[in-house]
């Protein structure tokens, strides 16, 4: 008995707590017809601090100068955004609670974020349910946008889901061939994190090496957060490879070339965008010389559509790498700008307006600063461009830029 | 190429400086029977502790040979200030309440030492890029050395040895002896025990920033939340060698440090256990190992059967 009434009671309490916030929504926007402009947010999930957060903080800054510029031009009349920036710490249970923290917010119409791959997946099923946006600048897991089965029959799990990065099934692909055809590398070890990213990643850059007839000398998992891999560089040593690929972030990649170099093998550390940073290079030191990575696109700092962003970039103050994901994190936040522009007319925000903008980023075609921004049926980038970049006296420096179609 | 002697090398290495820090546990607990969480904090600010002094402290481009005596002497001071001041303040008060009041005090303060350096460390919301040795790698034989690994290797023992000569010799030595032993007793011979456990506590401390200096040179970075999983790390060593028991810390260190590094580079070799090896298992079998010693000996590889004071 005693627990039916507490069940009732929660229902009423639940039912009061919903009509009363529906209430609040409707009075926010009424408020609004007047001189004051209407609020729109755009969050941000990514992580802000501790592991990966300068390229965290990167894609945090490129949304706030998208949103900047809007503001300054205005873009959307009638409506001033803003940014709300919440720190998933590359958790994926936090992410989870930022998305749903995300959603309750009726001001907020789009979301950029996150950055870990491993973080999105617990985060795509709360933005779907609420028929919230959500483009991601730099997840490359290809199981995000074309399903669990990708690679023999793609289906999209979540309509609410793009992403301005381009993915792994490419990323490796293209690694391969360069780690192959270019630096002639016959020998790789290959080593990951055991992360969806970094696992995902390290996965199909030994089936593309493999496939152009290079050997794998071994394989290997660390586990993030770890500090000393002298055992496992003994054992790359030992396996006379001639390349280590690593799937992963920065954080262990850093220590871990260090102390490859260190312990003897004058080897290259191969990796994927996770990996540049300029904390990676900063950390390592002398070590990382001739160390590689791909990344999505094309370089930020080449492309002149780019040159005022950077230029902003520097002036404002703004914390992280704006050189891996700012770009297309600007990109991406002009996107949901520009969808919610066609939506929101006046600043009033019609019903069902997060559905609307849904649709209408879909239908996104213009030059970005990074690249052209348009999204094919999957969420998936149109933009298949991927650059090679090595660690040339202390700095990354882009090798060779391409497109990759497997 | 036969891989095991670098493979002890690196183990070894490993497990000195897990020893240096299991120390400070030990010896805590050896005295007032409290397990200090915040213990691998003060590893952490030990590093920290170093770091600054090399950055605002010395005048750019320092010697590393000047530097690196003036680094630990910066970073003990740091780390004994902080494990002395926790004493003082958080644990002293806590000395006659029930054994979970204290314990659950650690882990708060482990917390909020991490946030503190994480929140008014410059630039601390990310790795910290620690100087390093001008000098190595060498290779003796088929072993290679790093510079940073040198460092620890020849600190450890020269720290284990000055400790065992001043708790074996020295006057107060022998009293933390005895206040390890029977603490009321002790009291009633005249030994001041607030003093010998402000000792206890001074001597960890200083440990694990020789550890933290060992870690940023051969890590080259130093991070505000190091000393998690160091310091757990450490814990399991002290808890392998026998709580309480200073040698046993530094054994405890050097097996479980040999511990992974074996588990990471053999046991993928092994038929039917390419699953459960490399580095992603190495704590995996660190902890099957702490598990099968508890089994045969519940007092730890050295420890000494104690009846249950809890």
């Amino acid at each position: 008995m005693r627990q039916r009434s507490m069940v009732i009671l929660t229902a009423v309490l639940t039912t009061g707590a919903l009509t009363l916030t529906a209430c609040g929504s409707r009075d926010d926007s009424g408020d609004s017809k007047g001189s004051k402009k209407t609020e729109i947010i755009i969050g941000v999930d990514a992580p802000l601090t501790g592991q990966n957060s300068a390229t965290g903080l990167g894609i945090q800054g490129g949304v706030q100068i998208a949103v900047d510029d809007a503001n300054k031009n205005n873009t959307v009349p009638g409506v001033t955004f803003k940014v709300k920036a919440l720190d998933d710490k590359a958790i994926p249970a936090s992410g989870q609670a930022n998305a749903t923290q995300l959603v309750q917010d009726d001001k907020v119409l789009g979301v950029v974020g996150p950055l870990n791959s491993g973080v999105a997946t617990q985060m795509q099923q709360v933005f779907d349910t609420a028929n919230l946006v959500e483009i991601s600048p730099s997840n490359t897991a290809p199981e995000l946008t074309q399903g669990k089965n990708w690679q023999t029959s793609k289906t999209r799990p979540f309509k609410t889901y793009f992403r301005t990065a381009t993915t792994d099934a490419l990323q490796g692909g293209f690694a391969a061939d360069y780690a192959y055809n270019t630096l002639k590398k016959r020998k790789v070890y290959v080593v990951d994190d055991k992360q969806t990213y970094g696992a995902g990643l390290a996965k199909l850059f030994k089936a593309g090496f493999t496939k152009s007839g290079g050997k794998l000398a071994g394989e290997d998992h660390v586990n993030t957060g770890d500090t000393d891999f002298s055992a496992l560089v003994t054992k790359i040593k030992n396996s006379k490879a001639d390349l280590v690929y690593y799937g992963g972030q920065y954080d262990e990649s850093e220590k871990l070339t260090k102390q490859l170099k260190d312990g003897g093998a004058k080897i290259p550390l191969f990796g994927g965008d996770g990996m540049f940073s300029d904390t990676y290079i900063q950390t390592a030191g002398k070590p990382s010389e001739g160390d590689l990575v791909t990344s999505v696109g094309q370089p930020v700092d080449s492309l002149a559509s780019a040159a005022d962003f950077i230029k902003k970039y520097k002036a404002s103050g703004l914390k992280g790498d704006y050189g891996t994901y700012g770009g297309y994190s600007y990109d991406a936040a002009t996107a949901i700008i520009k969808a919610i522009g066609a939506v929101v007319k006046d600043g009033k925000i019609p019903d069902g307006a997060r559905a609307k903008i849904v649709a209408e980023v879909q239908k996104t075609k213009f030059d970005g600063i990074a690249g052209p921004v348009s999204f094919d049926e999957y969420g998936d980038t149109t933009n298949k461009q991927l650059t090679v970049y090595q660690v040339v006296d202390g700095k990354w420096k882009a090798v060779k830029s391409g497109t990759f179609n497997g | 190429m036969n891989t095991l002697p670098q493979q002890l090398a690196n183990g070894l290495f490993l497990g000195s400086m897990y020893g240096l820090i299991a120390i400070g546990y030990t010896m805590v607990y050896g005295i007032v029977q409290l397990i200090n969480f915040a213990h691998g904090e003060i590893f952490m600010t030990g590093g920290f502790g170093a770091l600054s002094v090399y950055l605002y402290v010395l005048p750019n481009g320092t010697s590393m040979w000047i530097a690196l005596p003036a680094m630990l002497i910066g970073g003990g001071i740091v780390s004994v200030l902080i494990a002395v001041g926790a004493e003082r303040f958080a644990y002293r008060p806590l000395r006659g309440a029930p054994r979970l009041a204290p314990l659950i005090t650690a882990i708060g303060l482990s917390l909020a030492l991490q946030q503190v350096v994480f929140n008014a460390y410059p630039n601390a919301k990310t790795d910290l890029t620690f100087p390093q040795l001008p000098f190595g790698p060498w290779h003796i034989g088929s072993i290679s050395i790093q510079s940073g690994s040198v460092f620890v290797i020849v600190a450890a023992p020269l720290c284990m040895a000055a400790l065992a000569l001043f708790v074996s010799l020295s006057r107060t030595g022998r009293a933390m002896q005895a206040t390890a032993q029977d603490p009321d007793t002790a009291q009633l011979m005249g030994i001041d025990t607030n003093r010998i456990i402000v000792i206890a506590f001074a001597i960890g401390g200083f440990f694990a920033a020789v550890a933290a200096v060992a870690y940023g040179l051969r890590y080259g970075t130093v991070k505000y939340d190091m000393g998690f999983q160091m310091g757990l790390k450490a814990f399991t060593a002290a808890v392998l060698g026998g709580i309480g028991n200073i040698y046993g810390a530094m054994i405890g260190g050097l097996v479980l440090g040999l511990a992974e590094t074996m588990a990471t580079s053999y046991i993928d070799g092994i038929p039917g256990m390419q699953q459960l090896g490399g580095g992603g298992w190495s704590s995996v079998w660190a902890f099957v190992l702490l598990i099968l010693v508890l089994l045969f000996r519940p007092q730890g590889l050295v420890g000494e059967r104690v009846a249950d004071r809890a």
